[in-house]
């Protein structure tokens, strides 16, 4: 019987790498993250019904254990199926921290049971060495997983609370001082509480949770709302490696495998992340949004630059007798629920012999791929869909630049003004074009908290307004012509 | 320090098993495309979800008078598994935006 729970876990691992690689392919992405979800179900029953303690006895409380797999599946299937395409980032994020939890709450329970035997034990000091020996290995894993996973649950919850724009960006002087001491306070009461099991060792852990709670949120909070991808993905490492904690704890090998695999595969696209915006982990985790810049640019654009609004059936006219058109999607196109309309536009424009491409930058919206999926979901074809060297190419070719709700990506402050905080980000170069229209719904700076000279410049035109609707309204002019 | 030597040699195919899938991780996902980032952190993230096998077993081995390892056992098997249908579904969601036109995408990642 032992043996067939081996096979199963043995086979879920195979499944998790097969999965995890079919995901980096878009062709088999679908049918990778299929297989994987086959080997957990599998590995998920074997251990309801065949897994057996060092005595030999099978699990018990069925009803408590059926209970949570029901609530737990129930509600997730409801919220994953009912999250808008805009909202997928957020729920990556709470699917993560809940993960985190799990993963905190075992250790809990786990340090209640050794406490539990240690009782049982006459005094401390009686304790045989190697008896002592054991305990410390169990405890430094279950402190491990414990710190670990309540920084994954704590920092997720913010990071979500950030994308949905529920918490502020928040720093005071000195907090990334603050964040290592508290990350060497939480270490060293580890240590000690491994190295001397001390009587208040009970006091102890839940003083180590607690903190472990606090550097989860303070961890977060310095970092800027267009960084919170990169963070999740992090923290999506961070719960991978807690996991592996309880296959040491447990001797499992699939939660082993599952874990480290996930905490090293997270960890490579975190840092790919970082590269698509030309900027290094360290950079993003230190939050270089901080508040010094943003008064310096502000104070720019109070120097008495004026913008220029174009209207609605301008912009029809200068679109129909264009030759080419390049769309820039961005975040402001995912609110706004846009994508068919968008898709609708590009249709009427080809139909009156108008090229119409789309410029995807690496990180617009707010995941990476974030545009492509949107924008695959409203039919538009996947050769439109143009890579930002591709696009910085054709742009001195292009007549009008069509940028709906996108920002920071298109800002010249990446290229120009070293003292941005976007400063080295590669940019669509949208200024190459004879003619830029800006959608966005008015002059508000856009995530990063930066004022746009693009938006200053002659060339450029803004169409305030959301997204969708200016687009229907593009529509009819467009019909009229 | 003696902990952790003695952790080292009983532990010995562990951490094996640790340092191969480091490799493993890093490889399987070398070179996905950026399209690609969102659902592969996704899709990792409801692998990670492999946390509920040790929910499950803390929840079946806890004793039937013991309320908050019974209570907590019961939060982590929920926790977990929102985690993993969660997680999973949610993956699935955005992979199915990209059905159909897939020659042209085999063709785009072609000329990556």
């Amino acid at each position: 019987m032992a043996a067939i729970l081996t096979i199963i876990y043995l086979l879920a691992s195979i499944t998790f790498i097969i999965g995890l690689k079919m995901l980096a392919h878009p062709a088999r992405a679908r049918r990778g993250n299929l297989i994987a979800a086959a080997g957990m179900a599998a590995a998920i029953a074997g251990t309801i019904f065949l897994y057996k303690d060092e005595e030999g006895n099978f699990l018990q409380n069925y009803t408590w254990i059926f209970g949570g797999l029901i609530i737990g599946g129930i509600a997730g299937t409801v919220a994953a199926r009912k999250v808008k395409m805009t909202a997928m980032p957020e729920m990556v994020s709470i699917f993560n921290g809940m993960g985190g939890a799990c993963a905190a709450l075992i250790s809990v329970v786990e340090f209640g049971h050794l406490m539990d035997g240690l009782q049982s034990v006459p005094g401390l000091t009686a304790i045989d060495i190697t008896f002592q020996a054991g305990l410390r290995q169990q405890l430094l894993i279950i402190l491990a997983g414990l710190v670990i996973g309540s920084i994954s649950f704590a920092g997720s919850m913010i990071a979500w609370g950030k994308l949905n724009g529920k918490i502020r960006d928040f720093i005071f002087t000195g907090q990334h001082i603050f964040n290592i001491v508290l990350l060497l306070v939480i270490f060293f009461m580890a240590l000690y509480l491994v190295g001397w099991l001390p009587a208040s060792g009970v006091l102890l852990f839940y003083i180590i949770l607690g903190l472990s709670l606090l550097y989860g949120v303070f961890f977060v909070m310095p970092i800027g709302g267009a960084d919170m991808p990169v963070v999740i993905s992090l923290l999506n490492s961070f719960t991978g490696v807690a996991a592996a904690c309880g296959g040491f704890l447990y001797n499992n090998k699939a939660m082993l495998t599952g874990g480290i695999l996930v905490g090293a595969a997270g960890t490579l696209l975190t840092i790919l992340m970082c590269k698509a915006m030309n900027r290094s982990l360290l950079n993003v985790l230190i939050g270089s949004f901080g508040t010094g810049h943003k008064g310096a640019a502000g104070a720019k654009a109070e120097g008495g630059a004026a913008y220029k609004e174009i209207s609605l059936s301008d912009a029809a006219m200068v679109m129909n007798y264009a030759h080419k058109v390049i769309i820039v999607p961005g975040y402001g196109l995912a609110v706004a629920q846009a994508q068919h309309t968008c898709h609708e536009l590009e249709k009427l424009l080809e139909s009156k012999g108008v090229e119409v491409t789309y410029a995807i930058h690496p990180v617009a919206g707010r995941m990476p791929g974030h545009m492509n999926v949107l924008l695959a979901e409203a039919d538009v074809s996947y050769d439109k869909l143009q890579e930002m060297e591709q696009a910085n190419n054709d742009f001195p070719s292009t007549d009008v630049v069509l940028i709906l709700g996108a920002n920071d990506v298109v800002n010249p402050a990446a290229k120009n003004d070293p003292a941005s905080p976007i400063y080295g980000m590669p940019i669509l170069d949208v200024e190459l074009a004879k003619t830029v229209i800006v959608n966005k719904r008015s002059m508000k700076p856009g995530y990063a908290g930066i004022e746009n000279d693009l938006f200053f410049q002659p060339k450029a035109s803004m169409l305030f307004g959301d997204a969708k609707k200016v687009l229907q309204d593009l529509i009819s002019e467009l019909k009229e012509l | 320090m003696e902990a952790l030597l003695s952790f080292i040699s009983q532990h010995q195919q562990m951490i094996y098993i640790v340092i191969l899938m480091v490799f493993v991780g890093i490889e399987v996902i070398g070179r996905v495309p950026a399209v690609l980032h969102t659902p592969l952190m996704s899709g990792a993230n409801a692998i990670h979800g492999v946390v509920i096998i040790g929910a499950i077993i803390v929840m079946g081995q806890a004793a039937k008078d013991n309320y908050p390892a019974l209570v907590l056992g019961f939060l982590a098997v929920i926790l977990g598994t929102l985690n993993v249908v969660g997680g999973f579904v949610v993956t699935d969601r955005m992979l199915e935006m990209f059905k159909g036109n897939k020659n042209s995408k085999n063709q785009k990642t072609r000329t990556k």
